[in-house]
């Protein structure tokens, strides 16, 4: 597997004019107390003005250290070891420091992925814009000022001439990308670095800011080298596309081409692991060019195992769960006087019914209510009004603790942020024990921990994970972990919110597979939020719309797709990147 | 804005009064008053008379308020040992330990902040390992010891700086200073060092540690990505995000100097209110302990109440929309 990837690859031709950006040769090394870890290695791409280059490759594949390289803000101990960075033909990697300093935003521009932490929220975005622009440009503080407002125009932000002296929180997160991009673009670079710059923005808002960067890169002739791990995004924007795999460079080459008829298959796999938004499938594809993707793990026999027993739950026909008018608010501004709080409404009126076994999607953009629906129904939040009715009890009317952890023994919950839900202090085995314990399901210590072990067994782990702790796995891993605490206490329902957005594609398709697996061993009813359509389509049974805390729509998955009723609905799917629509 | 400062205020009155509940109690419990003002000799019907005059069989409410009503003139009762009124004995005293906490307060920030920003700058150099080590050993060491070594290396050896006392003072009629004299100057040499050492390490370590964390976020990622100067980023946008959660601990320093300085008036003798109040536990003088730890709890108050405001004046995210 470890064949050399990189001569495979057709070098530049050299007699023409000189590339915009040339990395040649790059590799890059961070030595640590284990050993030398090589981020990158052999890699070389060109750029040329006015061209949209996409990097594209899973989380640890070295693409972000690709532009820190082009930027020469590497960390510490980590280092160039070999190659060289050429912009407009002059080699920028053996610049002094100042020099360096210099092209840094005059000539190059970056953008950061997370527009929430990449501004400073003590100054104004017009200090921000003025202080980047008087430390390139020889202009004047007023004239500074003057463009700090166009450049708001540009990226379109409304009402620019008084927002510019607004605060970074005032913004909305699509808004403050956008300011961002305005720092990066604002002392006119030739070179823009974009660093998964709408990972973590919605749908709606992630189609506003590409048409933006690439609306930026043709009318100022930028070279753009952006990248990304969604193939979605590669298929909206870039010309060229680049591919990388365990530090190496596999594949590179025009988009249409790398996309439809991949040569490497380390590129076909990644492809296949995109769930399609077109059709629905039984499994995803696992290639076994994706790291650990044989789970080859010894699976349990649930019907005479200890977790596929107790199942019998009681009355099977009728829904599981039925939520009546539920209403939940959050206090905005607090206030002496209650006529001067302001409230917003977080969920407001939803009413729908989960059937035993079946897989209900919920799906809208984020501060649309879907993660509050999912922790009111595990009892988190306490609804203003409305109903939670549960196997047929209510569980909103239930005031005893002893009452509720009856039934929410039946019901666990998966989060999202599989780094922040492993209590980093805690063995694995104690993580997944702590339930069994807690509601006192087994005889014993002894049988606690043969539980553990063959629950770690069932999700691809294998028991031995159960000595080490959150920190030694990988953001997949983690999932497993939380996935087998989830099962821990024989459930009949699984609440998984957004569970797999914080992890790559063909990890993700790993962890889908395994919960389609586990739903169906086990008669799971699940509720299943997300906010990426192709991955409802192909887990859900029926999916419900939310659009600012009010369920717009509800249909069968399918019939969702193909004859979506409401106009959101309608606009979401138009919204979804469709890669083979090509 | 104003909402908030309205309630900040009234959470600084709600401690205040309990405060002023605590003071209260120890004239309760701690033995008899009359006992404490009259000679062995005086008859029954005396004392009665007396306890008649000064309140002392009304309802403890009224008692309690009545104490209220004087803490908030600054009028605390006479005190036993001395004889003379308490306010007084504070008004000769204040200014003694407010100079001594100011210069102090200056030290520790003004070497602190700076040497946290450079160590945490400069991590690898070995002048900023130096400088952590030396914090450490000014952390652990206790006041006292430092004081007694400063007075035997500079005043008992060298014979460079008095080793007790405030030396000539200047009095301007409502304030006695010794910041007008060369003595007086002289002799505050060692004690602010002695009390400044402690919270000025404290500082260097808080400062440090929290600059090392702002250096790794995004927003200075960006700025480097942007091009700006290191001083602008070190300065302008570093230093300032790392004041926002040190000026919290910063404000709580600054109190303890004011408050713990009886360690330091101590060692050198010094004229303030702490070497006052050591004597006044040791005699069993209530109205003195009383108005101290008025004093001291409002001297917390009114930090925190500043610290709260400048949080609002630093951070725009806590400035709500009106």
């Amino acid at each position: 597997m470890d064949q050399d990837l990189g001569t495979g690859i057709p070098s530049e031709p050299t007699e023409r004019a000189a590339p915009l950006l040339e990395i040649r040769d790059l590799k890059v090394e961070f030595p640590s107390r284990r050993g030398t870890v090589v981020a990158a290695e052999g890699v070389g791409l060109s750029l040329e003005a006015g061209e949209i280059l996409g990097v594209v490759g899973e989380s640890g594949a070295g693409k972000s250290t690709l532009a820190y390289a082009v930027m020469g803000l590497i960390e510490p101990p980590g280092r160039m070891a070999a190659g060289e960075i050429r912009l407009g033909g002059e080699r920028i990697d053996t610049l002094p420091p100042e020099a360096m300093r210099r092209v840094r935003g005059k000539r190059i521009g970056m953008v950061f992925q997370d527009p929430l932490t990449s501004l400073d929220s003590l100054m104004t975005v017009e200090e921000q814009l003025v202080e980047t622009m008087l430390t390139h440009l020889p202009i004047s503080d007023r004239e500074a000022k003057g463009r700090a407002v166009e450049l708001l125009e540009q990226v379109g932000i409304p009402d620019a001439a008084t927002r510019v002296k607004n605060y970074p929180h005032q913004f909305s997160g699509g808004m403050r990308q956008r300011v961002v991009i305005a720092l990066a673009i604002c002392c006119e670079p030739e070179v823009l670095l974009a660093d998964e710059p709408t990972t973590a923005l919605d749908v709606s808002i992630q189609a506003q800011i590409l048409a933006l960067l690439k609306r930026l890169v043709r009318e100022r002739g930028m070279g753009m080298l952006i990248i990304t791990h969604d193939m979605g995004v590669i298929y909206e924007i870039t010309d060229r596309v680049a591919v990388m795999y365990r530090s190496r460079l596999v594949e590179i080459g025009p988009s249409d081409k790398v996309l439809n008829r991949p040569d490497h298959p380390y590129t076909r796999s990644l492809i296949a692991a995109v769930p399609p938004p077109d059709r629905r499938i039984d499994r995803f594809p696992l290639v076994e060019y994706i790291e650990s993707a044989g789970t080859t793990t010894r699976k349990l026999d649930l019907a005479s195992h200890w977790l596929g027993k107790a199942r019998d739950f009681g009355a099977g026909d009728g829904p599981l769960l039925r939520l009546e008018h539920l209403t939940m608010r959050f206090l905005t501004r607090p206030s002496l006087l209650p006529s001067r709080r302001r409230w917003m409404t977080a969920v407001d009126d939803v009413s729908f019914e989960i059937r035993s076994g079946e897989v209900f999607g919920l799906v809208g953009e984020s501060g649309s209510g879907k993660s509050t629906i999912a922790r009111i129904i595990t009892g988190l939040y306490r609804p203003e009004a409305g109903r939670v009715i549960f196997a047929g009890e209510d569980m909103t009317a239930m005031s005893s603790r002893k009452e509720i952890n009856r039934l929410r023994r039946q019901m666990q919950m998966i989060f999202q942020d599989p780094y922040s839900s492993l209590n980093p202090r805690m063995k694995v085995g104690d993580i997944v024990a702590e339930p069994i314990r807690f509601h006192r399901l087994a005889e014993s210590e002894t049988e606690v921990r043969r539980i553990v072990a063959d629950l770690l067994e069932h999700v691809g782990l294998g028991s031995r994970a159960a000595l080490r702790y959150p920190h030694e796995f990988s953001g997949g891993q983690r999932q497993r972990i939380s996935i087998a605490r989830a099962l821990a206490t024989r459930p009949r329902f699984l609440v998984c919110d957004e569970p797999t957005s914080a992890l790559d594609v063909s990890i993700q398709a790993q962890i889908l597979n395994l919960l389609k697996d586990l739903q169906e061993e086990l008669g799971l009813t699940m509720l299943f939020i997300s906010h990426d359509l192709p991955v409802i389509r192909q887990m859900c049974d029926r999916v419900g719309v939310m659009q600012r805390g009010k369920l717009v729509e509800l249909a069968e998955t399918e019939a969702l797709f193909e004859a979506p009723q409401h106009d959101y609905t309608r606009h979401l799917l138009a919204l979804m990147p469709r890669m083979r629509a090509a | 804005m104003l909402l908030y400062i309205i309630r900040r205020l009234v959470q600084s009155v709600l401690v205040m009064l309990t405060v002023a509940l605590i003071a209260f109690t120890l004239f309760q419990f701690v033995g008899d008053p009359i006992n404490n003002m009259v000679d062995q000799d005086t008859t029954l019907a005396e004392r009665e008379r007396i306890r008649k005059e000064l309140g002392l069989d009304d309802p403890v409410i009224v008692q309690f308020w009545r104490f209220v009503e004087n803490a908030a003139r600054g009028e605390f009762g006479v005190s036993y040992r001395l004889k003379k009124p308490v306010a007084e004995l504070i008004a000769e005293r204040f200014p003694a330990t407010l100079e001594l906490s100011i210069i102090s307060a200056i030290l520790a920030l003004g070497i602190g902040i700076p040497m946290g920003v450079y160590t945490a700058l400069n991590r690898e150099r070995w002048t900023a390992k130096l400088f952590m080590t030396l914090s450490l050993i000014g952390v652990s060491l206790p006041t006292f010891l430092i004081g007694i070594f400063l007075i035997l290396i500079f005043g008992v050896q060298l014979r460079w700086l008095p080793t007790f006392g405030r030396g000539e003072v200047v009095d301007l009629g409502w304030w006695t200073t010794g910041l007008l004299t060369a003595s007086g100057l002289k002799s505050l040499i060692m004690p602010s060092i002695t009390l400044a050492v402690f919270q000025m390490t404290l500082i260097v370590r808080l400062v440090r540690a929290e600059m090392l964390e702002v250096l790794r976020t995004d927003y200075i990622r960006f700025a480097r990505a942007r091009g700006l100067k290191d001083r602008a980023i070190h300065f302008g946008h570093a230093l300032k995000n790392t004041l926002v959660p040190v000026i919290t601990i910063i404000g709580l320093q600054v109190g303890a100097i004011i408050a713990f300085a009886i360690i330091t008036e101590s060692v050198f003798q010094w004229p303030g209110m702490g070497l006052l109040f050591v004597q006044a536990i040791s005699e069993v003088d209530i109205p003195v302990m009383a108005a101290y730890l008025m004093l001291i709890a409002f001297v917390f108050v009114v930090i925190n109440l500043v610290v709260d405001i400048l949080y609002v004046v630093i951070d725009p995210r806590l400035r709500t929309e009106s």
